[in-house]
């Protein structure tokens, strides 16, 4: 594992909503500091609501109306050099799109066109960001590239719907990978797909992984999957991160309350004991709890919890949690 | 045995396509399976297994081609649905889809309440819906006059739930309960379950992909692929032992929650999915490792093995289930 190759500072997205003249506010990505290395995985944990999605958006510089940019930064390196995302123009960060930064959506079928071949999706990219005279040459690129993904060249002759939903994520994932870029974003790629399939698309996501040696940010609520790809997890909560360390260490010392029932509640083979679900119902994020947002949920919680945010606290190397009960730190610096 | 709900050689077949290019689709082919009293039975496969298939024809909101249904030892007949769904009661995949945005949730449980009379006064019919609530920890007071929006799917999830037994129903058909409900919440409406059976004897189809939670719930379980049932038995001898290739790769390929324990070695995927509703013989000796000439040619039987039901020749040599089932009435 490498040094940062993608940092965000205090970062704040806010959607501002206008219903009948009134503004509401809703505070998806609150005070985030996040630094992901060169060639690993890091995943993004968190239930539906939690803001996970819109701090990919960030993080992909895709900040769009109604979602602002209310603070902070994100940083990246390119060629060792460190460029804030808010100081490019449009046509800078369109260069950077697919070649240094690709994102991969859930729903592959809302990606690809359905009227056209996979091949002409192909060139369509393939010319819009390379240098490419000839037809054939784009047609021969796309064909090695799949070759060299282990997938059947022949699809390329294949309207999406031919396709099964799993080979058509597949389809998506070898797009995004093309260009051969440092970052590969995620958004729940394999939530709409079966197990098989979905071992399917995280081997093969595994496999250009370790091919490229870029980074991976994924996002997913299956923990199941996290464990099987992420080197390290970063757990989400109320537009937060709660608590972030290597995949072995979420899973076998999981420290903030948060994340210990979203890890006790998994069910296991071979084990029928009686779990629980986390108490109370997701928090709102246009009226966010005060002090730390999972307080009123948490079996734990005390007086300074309904106040204040706890700071990041390092329990171990590469360990960090928010929570009041493993001690204080300033929130927002990495103590 | 008693038997609350059996369903006897269940074929469905879809025609899909013009008039020039018809396909025959057989989403359930001859299937047959029985839910016992206080039970919950797990009906699990892949998307487009034809285990959604297989609950719309119990529900009856989709009539099978051929094949039988019989609920409490009476066939399910054309013009008398009523006693079949005061005994029948179904969930749904969607909580937020379930409900209409625009009607106050109250209002789907009085409406139950009128369709099958169950009460004389709105009183009764108050003190009737409270008690349903607080059987999923809520009352009627959590949710008079509010609209589906003001709660979470897993709330919503279990709101369906209270009315669905607002009719006692003696067997609840529940369709991918816990699939759109965050995995933070998801144990409080599957240990809900649990406790209906436990505590009200009441029986639950659980029609789900997520064979973990199935194991964590169910007591007997049946395996689906591509319209055929090709592995029953119990969680334990399914889930833990299974038999089935098919039920290997499924249950191997079930992502574990410990990085310990990662996916090893490569598996093949179909590329083209009507292929293998087409196919002759067994339907996944297209992917099969242990793929034999008469595989690709006869539709294999139903051996029993060690107490399951496998539909795979590797088993030729056990004897068939039929058998064992005249067997044993026979005694």
């Amino acid at each position: 594992m490498g040094d940062a190759i993608l940092r965000a500072e205090a970062l704040r997205a806010f959607y501002a909503l206008d219903i009948y003249g009134k503004t509401k506010i809703i505070q998806a990505v609150n005070d985030v500091d996040l630094e992901i290395r060169e060639n690993e995985v890091y995943g993004i944990a968190g239930e539906s609501g939690c803001g996970k999605s819109t701090l990919l958006k960030a993080l992909a510089a895709a900040i769009e109306p109604p979602l602002r940019l209310m603070g902070g930064k994100v940083v990246y390196r390119v060629n060792g050099a460190e460029i804030d995302v808010a100081t490019l123009s449009q046509e800078e960060k369109r260069r950077l799109r697919m070649t240094y930064i690709a994102y991969v959506p859930q729903g592959s079928m809302s990606v690809l066109n359905p009227v056209m071949r996979i091949r002409d999706t192909y060139r369509d990219f393939i010319e819009s960001h390379l240098d490419v005279r000839q037809k054939g040459e784009a047609f021969a690129l796309a064909r090695e590239h799949l070759v060299e993904l282990g997938l059947p060249p022949k699809i390329l002759d294949a309207y999406p719907h031919q396709l099964s939903g799993g080979m058509r994520q597949r389809v998506t994932i070898a797009l995004a990978t093309l260009l051969k870029p440092r970052i590969i974003i995620g958004d729940e790629p394999t939530t709409a797909l079966d197990v098989v399939v979905q071992r399917g698309v995280v081997q093969l996501l595994r496999d250009v992984q370790s091919r490229l040696k870029n980074t991976i940010v994924l996002v997913t609520h299956d923990m199941g999957v996290h464990a099987n790809i992420a080197d390290r997890i970063g757990i989400m909560y109320a537009g937060k991160i709660v608590e972030e360390a290597s995949a072995e260490r979420i899973f076998g010392a999981p420290t903030h309350p948060y994340t210990r029932y979203l890890i006790d509640s998994l069910p296991r083979f071979g084990d029928k004991t009686p779990r629980e679900s986390v108490p109370g119902s997701p928090p709102s994020l246009a009226n966010p709890p005060s002090g730390c947002p999972f307080h009123p949920r948490c079996p734990h919680a005390m007086e300074i919890c309904k106040r204040e945010m706890p700071g990041f606290t390092r329990v171990a190397p590469d360990h960090r949690v928010a929570c009041w009960l493993v001690g204080e730190g300033s929130y927002g610096k990495a103590a | 045995m008693e038997k609350l709900l059996e369903v006897e050689n269940l074929t469905k077949i879809f025609t899909l396509g013009s008039v020039l290019s018809r396909v025959k689709i057989t989403a359930v082919d001859n299937i047959s399976f029985f839910i016992r009293p206080a039970e919950i039975f797990a009906l699990a496969g892949e998307s487009g297994c034809g285990k959604s298939t297989t609950a719309r024809i119990i529900m009856g909101f989709e009539r099978a081609t051929s094949g039988t249904i019989i609920h409490n030892g009476r066939r399910e007949g054309k013009n008398e649905k009523v006693w079949f769904t005061e005994g029948i009661q179904a969930i749904f995949q969607d909580p937020f889809a379930t409900f209409n945005p625009l009607r106050t949730v109250e209002r789907y449980f009085f409406e139950t309440i009128q369709n099958y009379r169950l009460a004389t006064s709105k009183q009764e019919a108050i003190e009737r819906i409270d008690a349903k609530l607080r059987l999923v920890g809520l009352t009627y007071d959590d949710l008079a006059g509010k609209y589906p929006s003001e709660f979470s799917g897993g709330q919503l999830q279990r709101i369906s739930i209270a009315r669905a037994l607002l009719t006692d129903p003696k067997l609840i058909i529940a369709d991918e309960p816990v699939s759109m409900v965050d995995a933070s919440l998801r144990m409080s409406i599957v240990n809900l379950f649990k406790r209906l059976r436990d505590d009200f004897g009441v029986s639950v189809l659980y029609i789900t992909h997520d064979l973990a939670t199935a194991y964590y719930v169910c007591d007997r379980i049946a395996i689906m692929f591509r319209g055929k049932i090709v592995e029953m038995g119990t969680v334990e001898q399914v889930l833990m032992a299974p038999k089935h290739p098919y039920t290997q790769l499924l249950r191997a390929s079930i992502p574990e929650a410990d990085p310990a324990r990662r996916w090893q070695g490569m598996i093949r995927l179909s590329d083209i999915e009507q292929d293998e509703y087409l196919r002759q013989g067994c339907r996944f000796a297209g992917r099969c490792p242990h793929v034999m000439d008469v595989c690709r040619r006869v539709t294999p039987p139903q051996f029993d093995v060690d107490g399951a039901q496998v539909a795979c020749h590797l088993y030729a040599e056990m004897p068939r289930s039929d058998e064992v089932l005249i067997a044993s009435q026979g005694q």
